[in-house]
């Protein structure tokens, strides 16, 4: 058989099996594989797209996590500090108050003092008083037993009022 | 070569049976160049019908590589396994396949004009014969392996040359290649709905980056992302045919080893197919591009549109010649070097013969999936070619 003449035997039967195999392949094989390859890679490609949009997440979820304890400490600073201004805000009103309080308390003792001295002079004098006029009825009532021991008396008394 | 010369020959080629064709160097026996002898008043009569009677004394001739090589190369009746030690053949006859204008279809097997034997006056033809051609002249033409019908005389009957749709070496071989590759490639489509977007694994997963490819590597750049789809079966159909007949030419064990992507009419057939699809899918753009080509003056079109339309049928073309060449090519060096065994009547040639074989199967192994291919991606360009996206803008 010549090399390069095609004989008619071969080309028929090489368009009958081809034919046989495309018809074949292509009905059964080809589009249940492409097909399938397909719904493969487009599998791979969401998992690959989930996988990316979760790290994506875990990202921003440690990003979110920072901000939180960062603003977390910022707020426990202010509060520490705020707290330390209220207690010494406190202790300072305390020390005012108290100095305040025990002044007023010394000033109410000394004025209650002053008082207390004021009506117990007072007393005394009346009862001094007291006492001088019973004690002069009684020295009068014995000595004044006649009038001219009365007019001395007198007289001497009215010396000394004038000398008070 | 002496009968002593090949029985030697014949242990060393037990020896390179893994590496290269065991039909090799008994195929000589039954090839004789006949004598010219032209007869010049009947005008259809064969030269050499007597071949049963000579090949007797042929297996002292000296051993001729180029033919055969060349009969290995190309297609045959009957599957010439081995010649045993005292020069009886062993072959696998195949269905005869004949229509012939004067007697009909005839169907036999091939053992029946196997050596020379005459069948129902059907037999293998050898060298040459002087036929009338349509004008009434004689031509030499070549029967070398073709199956002549001869009347009783021994003249032959019309053009005597049957129609032959035998089941030939190649035919068998196609046929099996084929089956092997609907039952491989319809088993993977079922391992495919059965596994689902699992991994591929096994058979599938030898096959997957290889359609991956066509598709992907071949298909889509050449066609387009939109248009592709459509073309994707007759790439992977033909890619795989290819590759399958490629490669299993290359074992050199019945019922392997036929040079089936080697046979011209094979590839006429594939690069034919290439061309009706190419054309058919042709858009408007590509057309006007052969009859019309934008921007070239009028006097040009003269010369511009034969030669379009010859470019119509020279691409494929080239796709005929170069997959037909190349693996034609590959089997002769395969082959050449396994004939220097015996060229050199050496057993110890074996060594450095075996080592190129080897060194040249491993290259062939590459050139197969490479012919297979650049078939296809060339099929892939001239359709995407053929359906360009824009219409050029007229200069």
């Amino acid at each position: 058989m010549d090399l390069v003449t095609p004989g008619i035997g071969m080309i028929f039967w090489t368009t009958l099996f081809f034919l046989i195999l495309l018809f074949i392949l292509g009905k059964f094989a080809w589009p249940a594989i492409l097909s399938a390859v397909h719904a493969r890679n487009e599998s791979i490609r969401k998992a690959l797209d989930s996988a990316e949009k979760a790290r994506e997440e875990m990202a921003q979820l440690q990003a979110d996590n920072e901000k939180i304890l960062a603003e977390a400490k910022q707020e426990r600073d202010a509060m520490m500090k705020e707290a330390r201004n209220v207690k010494d805000k406190i202790i300072s009103e305390a020390k005012e108050k108290a100095g305040e309080e025990s002044a007023k308390l010394l000033k109410h003792a000394r004025e209650a003092i002053q008082n207390e001295k004021a009506s117990a002079i007072t007393e005394m004098k009346e009862q001094m008083a007291l006492l001088s006029v019973s004690i002069a009825e009684k020295v009068l009532r014995q000595k004044l037993s006649g009038d001219k021991e009365q007019k001395e008396l007198v007289d001497k008394l009215v010396d000394d009022i004038d000398l008070n | 070569m002496t009968k002593k010369n090949i029985t030697g020959a014949f242990r060393v080629l037990l020896f390179s049976v893994l590496f290269s064709s065991i039909s090799l160097f008994a195929q000589h026996n039954n090839t004789s160049p006949q004598s010219e002898h032209h007869d010049s008043d009947i005008q259809h009569e064969m030269q050499s019908t007597k071949h049963g009677d000579e090949h007797a004394g042929e297996e002292s001739e000296e051993f001729n590589a180029s033919e055969v090589i060349l009969e290995h190369v190309k297609d045959s009746h009957g599957w010439h396994i081995l010649t045993t030690k005292d020069g009886h053949h062993v072959n696998v006859p195949l269905p005869v396949i004949l229509f012939s204008k004067h007697s009909g279809f005839h169907i036999f097997m091939s053992s029946k004009i196997g050596h020379g034997h005459s069948y129902k006056g059907f037999e293998l033809g050898h060298g040459t014969i002087m036929i009338e051609n349509s004008k009434g002249e004689l031509t030499e033409k070549s029967v070398e392996g073709k199956i002549l019908e001869l009347d009783e005389e021994g003249n032959l009957v019309g053009a005597g040359l049957p129609l032959d749709f035998s089941i030939t070496k190649n035919v068998f071989m196609m046929f099996l290649a084929v089956l092997i590759l609907i039952i491989v490639f319809l088993s993977v489509a079922k391992s495919y709905k059965k596994r689902g977007v699992a991994a591929p694994g096994g058979l599938q997963g030898f096959l997957e980056p290889l359609i991956v490819f066509v598709e992907e590597d071949i298909a889509i750049p050449n066609i387009g992302e939109t248009k592709y789809a459509r073309y994707m079966p007759y790439l992977l159909t033909i890619f795989f045919f290819i590759l399958i007949h490629n490669l299993m030419g290359l074992i050199p064990f019945f019922p392997f080893g036929a040079n089936v992507t080697g046979n011209i009419a094979v590839t006429m057939v594939l690069a034919l197919f290439t061309l009706l699809i190419t054309n058919f899918s042709g858009n408007k753009a590509y057309w006007r591009h052969i009859f019309a080509p934008p921007g070239v003056p009028k006097l040009l079109l003269l010369i511009m549109v034969p030669v379009e339309l010859l470019g119509i049928l020279t691409k494929p073309f080239a796709l005929m010649v170069r997959l037909f060449a190349n693996i034609t090519a590959g089997h002769i060096i395969v082959l050449s070097l396994v004939s220097l065994i015996f060229f050199f009547k050496s057993v110890f040639m074996a060594v450095p013969s075996l080592v190129l074989v080897i060194f040249m199967d491993m290259i062939e192994i590459l050139v197969a999936f490479l012919q297979a291919y650049i078939f296809t991606l060339l099929s892939a360009l001239f359709i995407g070619l053929a359906m360009p996206e824009h219409e050029h803008v007229q200069a």
